[in-house]
């Protein structure tokens, strides 16, 4: 959906910003030269595999990390020039959930969600007010007084979100924060993420080294990789489109519609025609095109693939085998590819 | 004086009483003290240390050496060697109220260690999670750092209690007063074994005691 995000005001911009860490074993460039634009109102996700500086990335936007050279700009402040007093007073904007939800065993429910209105200096009343609206928001309202060593897992995460909002940040940072979980809490906590972004406007920043999550909740997504930009774009370009090889790789991991190697051996020992994969999305016919196959003496089958639906668009592939004469085939790919796009991948 | 080897509950009865009203005033005032003061030098350990939230390298470098230095002088030695400052402080050498002092100071630097450890504990998550909140690092020390360590602090903290009610027995070689005091004189030193296992028995009852108390109170802030 780029279109309606094109004039959208950028709430956290990247320039040209690199981190050092210093180790005893030599320097660790952890964010190599990054250059990123977050919208407003978007949920932006970051992707890398473990070291790809991704967890750095998120900690320089709230200045857990300071950026060793570049500038941050974070809702119209650099946060790289700020003191640590300026920085702690911007936090309260920026709200922050865990892979471990990281909640304080010391304090209830209640008190994890109070804490950040504390430090914001909020009075007693007003703090039990909104505590109990967000606690509300997230469905948690009748464990207010338990500890978060009696909540499950989902309920760990709730805490941790209604205490990331409770100074109604603009921005949310969720750091791997279902990787802890298991697919349906992911799924519960992924769908308040959405409602936390659509209710309430929150600009969402969505660290993880599973695409699927992207996939359900993300707009846009950055891929990382040795602590720079491999790919960045819309998650429909991402998935359909991918261009960097760490990106084909990670769209492999959800996406199962190709053929890998094994598979194709398998399919052209079984199949003696000629293999095509044809790439499928919204208003491709390929359907008709297939139907004038007859006409030509060309016979198909469908050997391989699937079709899905990402951010309300259909997408997918199907490999099919196609017989008959020659001629025949090369006019029935010559007329798929007007379409859509088609890989040859033998026979 | 009898020199019988027994206990007379007429004769060592209220004297033992007293010396354990003795030993109780010299371990919890000490423990008063000594747990101030710890939880000060422990807490100052763990946060000046490497990574930690007031990193501070020279800081943690003089607090640390300062803290090997004290902690492995044998009681007794580090009883005689600062009787200077005793004097100063308590205004006497003898007397339970002298003993205070030098108990306190092997209370401060050894509990500072149970501290330090129990910190360390600590998941860095939570601080980082109390960090992206906004919450200043001092307020993170003041604040969250002790509930956060709370249970085995309590079971620290007993240990300590167990610890000075042995320390504070020695006071007895320099007339410090209290049990071991009693143990020694009455005891000991007038060939009365009867009257030294009596007392061991009281010290035993109050290790016990201490002991329960505090594996109570930590479950209990455990929840478990």
């Amino acid at each position: 959906m780029p279109t309606e995000f094109r004039d959208a005001h950028h709430i956290i911009e990247f320039r040209a910003v690199r981190k050092i860490f210093s180790a005893p074993s030599g320097d660790i460039v952890a964010v190599d030269g990054i250059d990123l634009r977050i919208r407003q109102g978007e949920i932006f996700g970051v992707i890398g595999y473990s070291g790809a500086g991704k967890s750095t990335v998120v900690r320089l936007i709230n200045g857990l990390e300071l950026a060793t050279s570049g500038s941050i700009v974070v809702d119209g402040v650099d946060i790289t020039t700020l003191t640590e007093r300026q920085r702690e007073i911007k936090r309260r904007d920026i709200g922050m959930i865990f892979q471990q939800f990281n909640l304080f065993t010391s304090r209830t429910v209640a008190g994890n969600v109070a804490f950040p209105l504390k430090v914001a200096g909020w009075k007693r009343a007003d703090r039990d007010r909104r505590v109990a609206e967000l606690l509300d928001f997230v469905g948690l309202l009748d464990r207010a007084h338990s500890y978060p060593d009696q909540l499950s897992g989902g309920q760990k995460q709730r805490v941790g979100i209604a205490r990331a909002l409770a100074t109604s940040p603009k921005i949310l940072l969720a750091d791997e924060a279902t990787s802890a979980l298991d697919p349906e809490t992911t799924w519960d906590v992924l769908k308040l993420l959405r409602k936390v972004n659509r209710e309430l406007g929150v600009t969402i920043v969505v660290i993880t080294h599973e695409l699927s999550v992207i996939r359900a909740i993300g707009d846009r997504v950055a891929v990382l990789e040795d602590g720079k930009v491999a790919e960045i774009g819309t998650v429909f370009d991402i998935f359909t489109a991918p261009r960097a090889g760490v990106t084909r790789r990670f769209v492999d991991t959800v996406l199962h519609d190709r053929p890998n190697p094994a598979d194709l051996e398998r399919i052209r020992g079984a199949f003696p025609g000629r293999i095509v994969t044809a790439h499928i999305a919204d208003g491709h016919r390929l359907g008709s095109v297939l139907g004038s196959a007859g006409a030509r003496g060309v016979t198909f089958e469908i050997v391989y693939g699937g079709i899905g639906s990402l951010q309300n668009r259909s997408f997918g592939s199907l490999t099919l085998e196609l017989t008959g004469p020659d001629d025949g085939v090369d006019a029935l790919i010559a007329e798929l590819r007007q379409v859509t796009d088609i890989v040859e991948v033998g026979t | 004086m009898s020199t019988a080897n027994e206990f007379l509950w007429d004769f060592h009865g209220p004297l033992l009483l007293q010396r354990l009203g003795e030993t109780l005033y010299m371990v919890g005032t000490t423990l008063l003290i000594g747990g101030v003061l710890g939880l000060l030098l422990g807490l100052s350990l763990y946060t000046t240390r490497r990574g930690g939230l007031l990193a501070n390298r020279a800081v943690f470098t003089v607090l640390n050496l300062a803290v090997n230095i004290v902690r492995p002088i044998p009681f007794i030695i580090l009883l005689v060697a600062i009787k200077p400052l005793t004097l100063l402080l308590a205004g006497s050498t003898i007397g339970s109220t002298s003993m205070i002092v030098p108990l306190s100071i092997a209370a401060t630097f050894g509990f500072s260690r149970i501290v330090e450890q129990n910190l360390v504990s600590i998941d860095p998550g939570v601080i980082e999670a109390a960090r992206a909140t906004g919450a200043s690092r001092w307020r993170i020390v003041a604040t969250l750092l002790v509930p956060e360590a709370l249970g085995p602090l309590i079971l620290g903290f007993t240990f300590l209690v167990v610890a000075l009610v042995d320390m504070s027995a020695v006071a007895g070689i320099v007339a410090g007063g209290g049990l071991g005091d009693f143990a020694l004189q009455y005891g000991y030193k007038r060939w009365n074994s009867t009257v030294t296992w009596v007392t061991v028995g009281v010290i035993i009852v109050i290790v016990q005691i201490a002991q329960a108390g505090g594996n109570r109170l930590s479950r209990r802030v455990l929840r478990r």
